[in-house]
């Protein structure tokens, strides 16, 4: 079967792109879109010359959802085997960063999709939503959770129990969405974001990325503890002493990963 | 669709819409709204129409909300202005203002109530020399709607908005100018003529650069000066990469007439 729900882009300046490619049905995120984009997580963290990833819809479209074709033929015992929560472990294990350039809508499993990107730049009058509810479902890929650590309880649950989605303006205003600009910019936007991390050391960005994401995780002094071992670690990599030379030589660093 | 309450045509690339109730001042009822919508929603994604035209039919230009399609008994509950609001005033509003091309508003005579507020809505205002502008609400114990609250402090000034909103008097087109209100005002039998032309102007000029410059000046609004700088790099690299503006810089290096396509 060849299908290809995902169009990689060529690698520019460390910045791999990958663009959901289901236009006709919104880039509703079926496994098979789940495989591909797990599968291509899993070449780039070990691709050296990916040092960033970005997920894009297109202009008029981030992700509208699950495909609702494939769901409705789940029961009770199927859902249990689906191999989909696999699917979407593989996309929050990728360790490098992930940033969404998202216009139009994320709704569903696209704004979980969303939830699961470390950075996140929207067009605006995107829209942004968990609309399950209005199926007589719920969010099933950490929305409900994702949700409410990064907007608070209210929020959460007014998009969860409402399913009416909010828009960019305000969920920039939330710290759902980091950064809003005019639509047919974002994909440029998210890119130029991803290059300047992806000029970064790689070591650092990674041993960031984790303490940051571990503060869901852990309590306070745990997490603390875990980023003081990150940080003690990352004084034995090359890239650190290249880092803080070039600050004193007041030149641009060199950073090669080790 | 079979428009019963306007009348529409394209005369060159500039879409005419004629408010077409003249018994009833051209007032609103929700059949006019939603043939309003359908055409405006259509030349909204045409890039063949290239700027639009708004005037009224007979001898008002619009009387805002028809009232006896909403007449209140006393024993009856109280009917939902918002509603309608809600489903027609404000999507006509945000379809004006949000269409990336110009609204030329002809306001050939009695602009009241929301028929007022549509008017001011548009990106140019030339009313004829007998056309007046009334915020007729607080009469009937009502609020300006269709932006009114909005968009009259912006154009005229908070004292002179209050004062208009709460008085309810009939502005006169020379005093709406004077105020900064609306931008021209012709004698009533050129008045036609002079908005067609000055449609028609624009229509031929570089119609996404101007999109974007009506983006710009309607989100300076609620914009600090930082963001709306950031805005006008964003909306100029955009610009930059346009058809237009690069015949634009070639007409004006080889002195010839640029020839726009709108995009």
């Amino acid at each position: 079967m060849s299908v290809a729900d995902i169009r990689f882009g060529e690698i520019e300046e460390g910045v791999l792109t990958l663009t959901l490619n289901r236009p006709e049905r919104r880039n509703a995120l079926r496994n098979q879109t789940l495989r591909e984009l797990g599968d291509a997580l899993a070449a780039a963290a070990t691709t050296d010359a990916v040092r960033a990833v970005v997920i894009q819809g297109n202009e008029r479209c981030f992700a509208a959802g699950a495909d609702l074709e494939e769901m409705r033929h789940h029961d009770a015992v199927s859902l249990q085997q689906d191999e989909r929560p696999a699917l979407w472990k593989r996309i929050d294990d990728f360790n490098k960063p992930l940033i969404a350039a998202v216009n139009g809508y994320a709704l569903g499993a696209g704004l979980e999709l969303v939830l699961h990107c470390d950075l996140v730049v929207a067009g605006e009058g995107t829209l942004l939503g968990l609309p399950e509810i209005k199926l007589g479902i719920m969010p099933g890929a950490g929305g409900t959770q994702r949700l409410s650590r990064q907007v608070g309880q209210q929020t959460a649950m007014q998009m969860v129990l409402t399913g009416e989605p909010i828009s960019a303006e305000r969920a920039h205003a939330l710290g759902l969405v980091g950064q809003i600009c005019v639509p047919a910019l974002t994909a440029e936007y998210a890119r130029r974001l991803a290059r300047q991390v992806a000029a970064q050391a790689p070591l650092a960005v990674q041993a960031a990325k984790g303490a940051i994401k571990a503060c869901q995780e852990t309590s306070l002094s745990q997490g603390l503890r875990q980023e003081r071992q990150a940080f003690v670690w990352l004084a034995g990599t090359e890239d650190r002493n290249e880092g803080i030379n070039a600050f004193l030589e007041k030149r641009a660093p060199n950073y090669r990963g080790k | 669709m079979e428009y019963q309450h306007i009348e529409c045509y394209l005369e060159g690339a500039v879409g005419v819409l004629v408010l077409n109730r003249p018994a009833q001042l051209n007032s609103f009822n929700e059949a006019m709204h939603r043939e309003v919508a359908a055409i405006l929603k259509d030349w909204d994604r045409n890039p063949e129409v290239r700027a639009v035209l708004l005037t009224g039919k007979g001898r008002g230009f619009c009387a805002g909300q028809d009232l006896g399609d909403r007449a209140v008994n006393s024993d009856q509950a109280a009917p939902d202005l918002g509603q309608s609001i809600d489903r027609y005033y404000n999507p006509l509003i945000s379809r004006i203002t949000g269409m990336a091309k110009p609204v030329i508003c002809a306001v050939n005579g009695v602009a009241a109530g929301a028929g007022a507020n549509i008017a001011l809505a548009c990106d140019i205002v030339i009313a004829g020399r007998s056309a007046s502008f009334i915020q007729a609400f607080c009469r009937l114990g009502l609020v300006p709607d269709s932006g009114g609250t909005w968009f009259l402090p912006r154009l005229v000034g908070r004292a002179r908005a209050m004062a208009l909103a709460l008085q309810g008097d009939k502005v006169s087109a020379e005093q709406a100018r004077d105020m900064g209100m609306i931008w021209q005002v012709v004698d009533d039998e050129a008045l036609q003529s002079v908005a067609m032309q000055q449609a028609q102007h624009l229509a031929r000029q570089p119609t996404y650069g101007l999109g974007l410059i009506k983006q710009a000046i309607h989100r300076a609004a609620d914009n600090s000066l930082a963001e709306q700088l950031e805005l006008e790099r964003d909306l100029q690299r955009l610009a930059g990469r346009s058809e237009d503006y690069r015949e634009g810089v070639d007409a004006f290096l080889n002195k010839r007439t640029p020839e726009y396509k709108g995009r």
